[in-house]
């Protein structure tokens, strides 16, 4: 890339201005990838999150949201409404060691002084715990069957909730690795990034829309809700939910992934820079 | 741009680093060659850390600019480091893997597959005596385990260039002892620059010492160079029974390559005189001096004082403080 024009990775300054070859770059993610993959399931966090994941997924649609009462076939209202609340504690829980417990054991400088980019390094931690949440997210496929064996689901549907489910997990998860790039601590980086989920969360909640909207009652202010509520995941993840993929949803996600993981780079440079 | 051959391996010029209103690193030049070890010293907070994090890109230098082996470090991070072995301060590895899996992904990311990538792990599981704990997780090993692991994670791609951040701490003597036998092999055919606060190291390993003290490079040359800034250097101690020592002075103030002699100690029949030299006399011309002068004495000892890195070291580091005495009887 010797061209006058600016590649995308140099406009985001996290690859330096030289060849960088795709293929080499992909080997590079996948080795990352797979050593983080590995140590998710070689630590107990693994299967302690999943345990906790699929219980708190099993009680919360068959008893609080009183599954069977419905009476039902979807997993719309009982099941994805649940996901933005348990994804608040469990990613940052899963994405809090992606970097603090790097910048902790100083093996970050290990790390940065392999021959790889910085931005291979944090796209290849981001994929391994973002797949491990695809893993949790899939190991609910029990209660697909339950639905598909009481009733006759619109599957399609329920495809459409997983991978808006699968995308919000992502969402999370960029937010996690800036909260856990920011800090040599865990506690601190999982402290971080629910509070800016939480945000995330109840910009969109309806009691606080609707408190929102009671205080700006005035249509000139109207468009400051909307713009908030418009930043909210749960406005974002519903359309999933009802099994429609809105390009704008898609996007969304998309970007707060891409505005995760680009503040991650910053937040390393500007660590490395002292 | 990269002519090989003639460039050296390291090139360090003007590199400064600041840490806010705090200067680490200022103003540092210097280039070592394939087949040099250079041994980098300074007390605690000099800017030796930083200096090798800045030559291996993993901090961005304020000022100034290092290649290695032709490539700007700055420019072109990843042929750089390619040709780079580093082993950062506290030798850091992922303690949650196991020895032969942490050396696997290093081999990975270098770009070892297959069949060549277990001939680059057993080779330097043999080199750094990694056999028996192979299969253990690092966070179960001792810390010469854990440090000789971080070091096969340097010298796994068989690099040209080694930057080792105090290869030996934390190693008992047998360890340090390999830890610096393997060093000087290595250093035949490759450009190492490590550092350290152990002056015998210095001696046991290295072909030339940068001594650096507040992020400046204070003396550079070879430990014998640098044993000569000592003001003991070529000094002549002797020993002697039964003379008085008004006598004794009397005599040796009269050589004339001599500065001025001073008592070392006096006890039990016995007088310990030290004769320093004028500057820029032969080497020998002193000690010839003075066994002519104490002829006829009892002598009990008469050497030349090599001067000593440890003086060297806290006279440039410590100017303020007096110096500790080179007797050594």
């Amino acid at each position: 890339m010797k061209s006058s024009a600016l590649s995308p990775c140099q406009i985001l300054h996290l690859s330096q201005p030289q060849e960088v070859n795709m293929k080499t770059s992909l080997r590079h993610i996948y080795t990352i990838a797979k050593r983080e993959l590995g140590v998710y399931f070689t630590s107990p966090l693994a299967y302690v999150f999943i345990v906790i994941f699929l219980l708190l997924c099993s009680f919360f649609t068959f008893f609080v949201s009183g599954f069977f009462e419905r009476g039902d076939a979807s997993l719309n209202r009982s099941f994805f409404d649940w996901h933005p609340w348990f994804y608040l504690f469990l990613v940052p829980a899963a994405g809090m060691r992606l970097w603090a417990e790097e910048r902790r054991t100083g093996t970050i400088e290990l790390l940065l002084t392999l021959p790889i980019t910085p931005w291979q390094a944090i796209v290849g931690k981001f994929v391994a715990s973002w797949i491990f949440l695809g893993v949790a997210l899939l190991l609910t496929f029990p209660i697909w069957i339950t639905v598909n064996y009481l009733g006759n689901p619109d599957n399609g549907v329920i495809l459409c909730g997983y991978i808006g489910s699968w995308l919000m997990a992502g969402a999370y998860l960029g937010i996690s690795s800036l909260a856990s790039a920011l800090t040599r601590s865990q506690v601190v980086s999982f402290i971080i990034s629910v509070v800016i989920c939480l945000f995330l969360l109840l910009c969109g909640f309806p009691p606080v829309i609707n408190m929102l909207e009671r205080i700006a009652a005035s249509d000139t202010w109207r468009w400051i809700v909307e713009l908030i509520a418009s930043f909210s995941i749960i406005t974002h993840f519903d359309g999933f939910g009802r099994g429609v993929i809105d390009l704008r949803d898609l996007l969304y996600f998309i970007s707060v992934i891409v505005f995760g993981l680009y503040t991650t780079g910053v937040v390393i440079r500007a660590y490395r820079a002292g | 741009m990269n002519s090989k051959g003639f460039a050296p391996m390291i090139k360090v010029e003007n590199l400064t680093k600041d840490f806010g209103p705090k200067r680490a690193v200022d103003n540092v030049s210097f280039t070592v060659e394939r087949g040099e070890v250079l041994g980098f010293l300074g007390p605690n907070g000099a800017g030796k850390s930083t200096t090798m994090r800045m030559i291996t890109g993993f901090i961005p230098p304020t000022a100034g600019r290092v290649t290695i082996g032709g490539y700007d470090v700055a420019e072109q991070p990843i042929k750089a480091k390619q040709l780079l072995g580093y082993l950062p301060e506290n030798a850091p590895s992922y303690h949650d893997m196991t020895v032969y899996g942490f050396l696997n992904f290093i081999a990975e990311i270098r770009g070892y597959t297959g069949e060549a990538k277990k001939k680059a792990v057993n080779r330097v599981v043999e080199l750094c005596f990694l056999e028996s704990v192979l299969h253990q997780s690092i966070d179960t090993l001792s810390k010469g385990f854990k440090h000789r692991t971080c070091l096969a994670q340097a010298i796994l791609h068989d690099p040209p260039v080694l930057v080792l951040d105090e290869p030996t701490d934390g190693l008992d003597p047998n360890q340090k002892h390999e830890v610096r036998t393997l060093i000087r092999e290595m250093g035949r055919n490759k450009a190492i620059i490590f550092s350290t606060h152990i002056l015998e190291e210095v001696d046991a390993a290295c072909t030339r010492a940068i001594i650096i003290d507040r992020g400046k490079i204070v003396a550079n040359g070879t430990p014998d160079q640098l044993r000569k800034l000592s003001k003991y250097a070529g000094a002549v101690t002797v020993r002697l029974r039964d003379v008085p020592r008004a006598t004794a002075l009397a005599r040796l103030e009269q050589i004339q390559f001599a500065s001025h002699t001073s008592v070392l100690e006096e006890k039990e029949g016995t007088i310990t005189l030290q004769i320093f030299p004028k500057t820029g006399g032969a080497d020998d011309q002193l000690l010839k001096a003075v066994s002519e002068a104490v002829h006829g004495w009892r002598i009990e000892l008469l050497k030349v004082e090599e001067g000593r890195l440890d003086e060297v070291f806290r006279s440039i580091t410590m100017p303020d403080t007096a110096p500790v005495t080179t007797s050594r009887s």
